[in-house]
Order: structure tokens, then C-alpha cells, then sequence
């Protein structure tokens, strides 16, 4: 399998994503840089956090039209599998690959702190090896983090399981003092219906061993890493049966 | 002929705005007790050169507010045309 992590102008996260991935994960990956219009061979490909495009005019407004994110679109409709961390969520976001847009945060501090999320849904190819309700702690580190969409995107979301993390305390409740920006129903992570497309705030790749202050997130890529290897095993089963 | 457009872009009305809030608590703790709200947006001048009408102008300027400039989720736009 092999990953890949998109780099545009402004990107800050990407040597994070790619050792959270090379190291703690042990897969091939390789840094897709914004101009390339080529992304074949790849299972999955990380848009990572960062200032892409220095968030001028809206964070990830401009980087949506990044040479590269043609090749994303049809890579996710191909059945790709895309996780848009921070920057990169939001530039699903704009981008149309996943509802809803980014605010300023509510408080209008940046907030770059350890938050806990509460897993909504671990049958997605993003949080299989987490369990339904279990609390992990990943840091956030973002101004516009406050997520919102229109009443019927929210409700949309939450009926169809599409909601993956939400912020919340310690102990797993969802409360507004657990949530660090304003986002609506305390949303931290959402997918997309056909499953391919995941966007999350938090930073995963900044906790992916126990010395940086935790490895819950790097369930997330071992959980893709899962998804993958089922994948591609229900193809060898059916070539092997011929 | 050369045009320019003078864009502005606000926040949904529906859509909470912190900024705005902050501005106003700003406002009011400075003594204007009679600002009762506040809500920043973003102003653009866009050049344009080449075309043949303002009409022209005021299509290809809604264009790229519906493309780019504004956030159809969480903003909406106005704009004005004239000749530069």
C-alpha cells in the first residue's frame, strides 16, 4: 500500500503526516507535491495541516484549485480514500468534497491544545481499530476550527453516522465546555457519505507515540492501513478461488 | 473598455459572527453605548480591462464572487460596477 501527502505552498504539517506514517505506521509514503497532476498508485492521500497559500482570502479557498486537487476529486470518486487534516479539511471543505465550511473560532483565540474526542462511528475506514464511544486525546492547533453547515447538512450528518469525533471532556461526555471553537454539535471530524473522504481538525499525525504526549492518532492511519489491506485481501481471495 | 468592481462579502445573516462581536464589545467599552451590533466583512477592488460593457463586467464579477471570492456556505455578496 502506499501513501501519499499533498504538499502545497504554505503546508506546515506534511513532514509530520509523512513520519507519523513512514515510522509509525512502517508504510510506503511520498510527498505529492500541489503541481502534480498524476496521483496513481496511491491508496490514500493526506492533505496536511498548515497555512496553505498563507489562508489568504479563506483558509484553503485558493489551494482548492491547486493543480493537484483535480487529481484528488477524481481519485476520490474513483474510491481513493482522502483525509483532509486541519488545513486540509478545510480545503475539502472548499473544495465541496465534504459539507459545510470553517468559522473563526468562537473565543477568536487560536487554540493549540490536547482535546479529547469522543469516536462517533468506527465503521469507516478512518476509525476501525477504535471502538464506538472510546475517548482518545489528539492536540488541535487552529483559528478557524468552528464548523458549521446549515440545519439540514447538521442533521444529515448525525442521522447517517457521518459525524467521526466530537469534542468532548475526559469522560466521554459532549459538552460545550469540552468544545474548543464553537463548532456546531462539537464536531471535530466528519466523512463523506460514500465513506472515501474524511476531514478532521485535530492532529493525528502529532500523536502518533507515546513520547509526544500520545499515540491515539495513530489508530487513525492504522485504521486506513486496515481498510486497505481488507480491501485489496477480498480481491486476492477471489483471484485465488480462479 | 477598463472597469473595476467593487466587491463587499458579509457573513450569512444566520451565521454567528465573533468578530463582530469582539468589534462591538470594542466600540461600546470605548463609550459608543449606541452601537448595539457589529459585522466585519471584506472589501475587494477588482480590475477589469478588456471587455465591452458593464453589463460584461457585472456578469464576469458575479462569476468569480460565486467561484472564489465569497463562500456560498457561510457568506453572501454585493457588488458594484463602473467604468475606471
Amino acid at each position: 500500500m502506499k501513501f501519499g501527502v499533498v504538499v502545497f505552498p504554505g503546508s506546515n504539517c506534511d513532514t509530520d503526516a509523512y513520519h507519523a506514517i513512514r515510522d509509525g505506521l512502517g508504510a510506503p509514503v511520498d510527498y505529492v507535491w500541489h503541481q502534480s497532476k498524476d496521483v496513481t498508485g496511491y491508496d490514500c492521500l493526506i492533505l496536511p495541516g498548515g497555512f496553505a497559500y498563507g489562508d489568504y482570502l479563506r483558509a484553503g479557498a485558493i489551494a482548492r484549485f491547486s493543480p493537484v486537487m483535480e487529481a484528488v476529486e477524481k481519485f476520490a470518486r474513483a474510491g481513493g480514500l482522502v483525509l483532509g487534516i486541519c488545513n486540509g479539511f478545510q480545503v475539502l471543505l472548499e473544495c465541496g468534497l465534504l459539507p459545510g465550511a470553517m468559522l473563526k473560532n468562537e473565543s477568536l483565540q487560536f487554540r493549540c491544545m490536547y482535546v479529547n474526542l469522543r469516536v462517533e462511528n468506527n465503521s469507516t475506514a478512518f476509525t476501525n481499530t477504535l471502538a464506538r464511544g472510546q475517548v482518545v486525546s489528539i492536540p488541535i492547533a487552529h483559528g478557524e476550527g468552528n464548523y458549521y453547515a446549515d440545519e439540514r447538512t447538521i442533521e444529515a450528518l448525525e442521522k447517517k453516522g457521518r459525524i467521526l469525533f466530537r469534542y468532548c471532556d475526559r469522560d466521554g461526555h459532549v459538552t460545550r465546555e469540552s468544545n474548543p471553537n464553537g463548532a456546531a454539535l462539537n464536531i471535530a471530524g466528519i466523512i463523506s457519505d460514500d465513506g472515501n473522504v474524511a476531514g478532521m481538525m485535530p492532529h493525528p499525525e502529532r500523536a502518533y507515540q507515546a513520547v509526544l504526549g500520545s499515540a491515539d492518532g495513530l489508530e487513525v492511519f492504522r485504521s486506513i492501513a486496515a481498510f486497505i489491506s481488507s480491501r485489496s485481501a477480498v480481491v486476492a481471495v477471489g483471484g485465488g478461488r480462479a | 473598455m477598463n472597469c473595476t468592481a467593487a466587491i463587499k462579502v458579509m457573513l450569512k445573516k444566520t451565521v454567528l459572527d465573533p468578530q463582530g462581536a469582539a468589534v462591538r464589545g470594542g466600540l461600546r467599552s470605548m463609550g459608543f453605548d449606541c452601537v448595539t451590533d457589529v459585522r466585519v466583512g471584506k472589501s475587494m477592488e477588482v480590475s477589469i480591462s478588456g471587455v465591452s460593457s458593464i453589463e460584461e463586467a457585472a456578469r464576469l464579477a458575479d462569476e468569480m464572487c460565486r467561484k472564489l471570492l465569497a463562500n456560498p456556505v457561510i457568506e453572501e455578496y454585493t457588488f458594484e460596477v463602473y467604468e475606471s
